[in-house]
């Protein structure tokens, strides 16, 4: 593994993204302004060296993709035969497409039931991690294990685990002298269980929220006390701002996350042979996507579907951005 | 930011429970003469360390509860008894003989190896790019680096299956991880913040004793980020193991699976259209999980340094 270094010392880390750090080019071009400019190209040219996997990768693997798939969009491809252009006819189809609708419609209440939870039980975790002490590196790990799940496993653990007549969850209920529903068959339970088995894998999140808490100068509490603030008051004046960026982040890539849901679900209510399940409760839509790029070979049809998720993605984070302006604290910015 | 992972630098690694991040935080203010509020706080403290530990049973449980049911016969699958009644190895023999698991296990491996050497290597030298050059349009192409890590995988996946398809590639291990060859946004993001923290004098002197550009970040920057590039390492092995959807997309024949794409055909071949044999699904999901656990109790630190960085920098 690693070779243990002595921490850097001296050097300032640049937090932003923006400034730059001193000069890199080469030392021994002084004065003479032609010795510099050939200098400053050279430097270029190792810049680009280094950049250039980055460069290729992205022209190959990013905008040509994205060039490629909003063409495709616009055709009817199977990719046996060649592309046959059909203008907006298939972002047409996409309005009257039932199971499109549904796909849309099950994952919008999917990503609504799991964000908000997923940040009230991260927060509360973290809360309590924070208020434990010493005891947390032991707790973050217990927390963190289950993120490190394969999903294909975690689908499987729902349907162990859920399953309406002898799973544990049920077994739980019923001491308690609930009644536990049919979580993998009723239709009407499916997507409350994944969300519920989502939240087993919220590790990440408690970690970074922990870290945000960890950094809120205790300055700042000792002088709301001295001011007479209570607990709660502390809480909503002083830690909510300060972590606010990061509980900012998690909302934002948690949405992305939940709005392109697919490997429990997959696991769990689809693939070959799959007749023990009615599976329209968990038809997500990335899993119908993926259905209509790979089972059907409709390839203009799914790409004009990833660009109304891209577009609806792009709609949504960018609603989250404007939100957060009023509501996100960065220190620094008044 | 304080959550650097060179924290993790300055710490030998150990596998004990990693140590608190920062320093230990005395919160609210010691109440100077009130001693009550000091009782109180303990009084919180234990309630707290109380709620973490029902709360940590329930986070534990489903491994305990996997482990344990791959030792029981198909009928006590969901007896939920945490020590089986009738123990047995025979859910890992049928396994084996059920499914090339050994195949799968090398197929992961190849692919785990060679795409988390190349990200590492890759990543590292545009993070080196970045951070040690200066050029004009530096800003912006660290901008476009960090916008395509908002695009959704949906969008690219369609495309880049038919570069692999003309390439010739699907159906083999190829595209499961040679897309590393070009490194990757959160990775470059990462390593760049690393090289940036690291002191630059190093690096002018070094050129000035005749070091090329290559040789400084080769053989002197690079040494210096062995935490960062293990944080690197064990991210990507984990997506190796986790990765689904492309394992789906490119392989066909069961003798190039990936171990969790060999875990759903296991659970289309033993559970849908039939009788579920739970048993031996329950088994090949210990195996499919615990390399990954393994993994991260090896380099926990390191992983929960990496994701307590990345929610840091808004």
């Amino acid at each position: 593994m690693s070779t243990a270094t002595r921490p850097a010392t001296g050097s300032e880390p640049e937090p932003a993204a923006q400034a730059g750090p001193p000069s890199g080019a080469a030392p021994a071009a002084v004065g003479r302004e032609r010795g510099r400019r050939r200098a400053h190209r050279r430097n270029l040219f190792s810049a680009l060296l280094f950049l250039s996997p980055w460069i290729v990768g992205f022209l190959v693997f990013t905008a040509w993709p994205m060039i490629y798939s909003a063409y495709l969009s616009l055709t009817d491809y199977d990719v046996i035969n060649n592309p046959e252009f059909i203008g907006i006819q298939n972002y047409v189809d996409l309005a009257s497409d039932e199971k499109l609708l549904l796909a849309l419609g099950n994952t919008a209440i999917f990503t609504l039931l799991q964000v908000p939870l997923y940040v009230v039980v991260s927060l509360a975790l973290a809360l309590l991690l924070d208020r434990a002490g010493r005891a947390s590196g032991f707790y973050r790990t217990v927390f963190f294990l289950p993120k490190m799940t394969p999903p294909v496993a975690v689908g499987v653990l729902f349907l162990l685990l859920f399953n309406g007549q002898n799973g544990l969850v049920n077994g739980v209920l019923g001491f308690f002298g609930i009644d536990g529903p049919s979580w993998t068959t009723d239709p009407a339970w499916v997507k409350p269980g994944l969300v519920f088995m989502s939240l087993w894998t919220v590790g990440a999140s408690v970690i970074i929220l922990l870290a945000a808490l960890r950094n809120v100068p205790k300055e700042l509490y000792e002088s709301a006390q001295l001011d007479g603030a209570g607990f709660w008051r502390q809480s909503f004046s002083v830690t909510l701002p300060m972590i606010s960026p990061a509980l900012f982040f998690i909302i934002v890539v948690n949405t992305i996350a939940g709005l392109q849901t697919f490997d429990e679900a997959y696991t769990a209510f689809f693939g070959a042979g799959n007749t023990t399940y009615s599976n329209d409760a968990a038809l997500f839509y990335v899993i119908y996507l993926f259905q209509q790029a790979f089972e059907y070979l409709h390839m203009g049809y799914a790409s004009a579907m990833a660009w109304l998720l891209f577009v609806v993605i792009m709609i949504i984070t960018a609603i989250q951005l404007v939100v957060s302006r009023r509501l996100v604290y960065y220190e620094g910015d008044r | 930011m304080s959550t650097d992972i060179r924290v993790a630098a300055a710490e030998s690694q150990a596998a004990r429970p990693a140590p608190i991040t920062g320093p230990e935080p005395a919160r609210p203010a010691p109440a100077g003469p009130r001693g009550r509020a000091r009782a109180r706080r303990r009084t919180g403290t234990v309630i707290a360390w109380i709620a973490l530990s029902l709360i940590g049973i329930v986070f534990l449980y489903p491994f305990v509860w996997l482990v344990s049911a791959s030792f029981k016969p198909r009928s006590d699958v969901f007896d939920n008894r945490l020590i089986p009644q009738t123990f047995t190895w025979d859910n890992y023999v049928q396994v084996w003989n059920e499914a090339p698991l050994g195949l799968w296990l090398l197929n992961t491996a190849i692919v785990t190896v060679l795409a988390a050497v190349t990200v590492t290597i890759s990543s590292a030298m545009v993070a080196w790019g970045f951070a040690y050059f200066r050029f004009r349009g530096r800003g912006f192409l660290f901008g476009l680096v960090l916008a395509t890590m908002m695009l959704p995988g949906a969008v690219t996946m369609i495309p880049t299956f038919l570069i692999w398809n003309a390439l010739g590639q699907v159906g083999t291990l190829t595209p499961l991880w040679a897309g590393n060859l070009f490194g990757s946004a959160f990775y470059i993001f990462l390593l760049r913040q690393f090289f940036l923290g690291l002191p630059r004098d190093l690096f002018e002197a070094a050129r000035i004793d005749g070091a090329s550009q290559w040789g400084v970040f080769w053989r002197i920057a690079l040494p210096l980020t062995g935490p960062a590039l293990a944080v690197v390492m064990v991210f990507e092995v984990q997506a190796v193991w986790t990765d689904l959807m492309r394992a789906l997309i490119y392989l066909r024949d069961s003798d190039t699976f990936t171990i969790p794409r060999g875990l759903k055909s296991l659970v289309d071949a033993f559970g849908f259209g039939g009788e579920w044999h739970w048993e031996i699904i329950v088994t090949a999901s210990v195996i499919t999980t615990v390399p990954l656990i393994i993994v991260f109790f090896l380099a926990q630190r390191h992983i929960i340094d990496g994701v307590a960085s990345t929610g840091l920098k808004g």
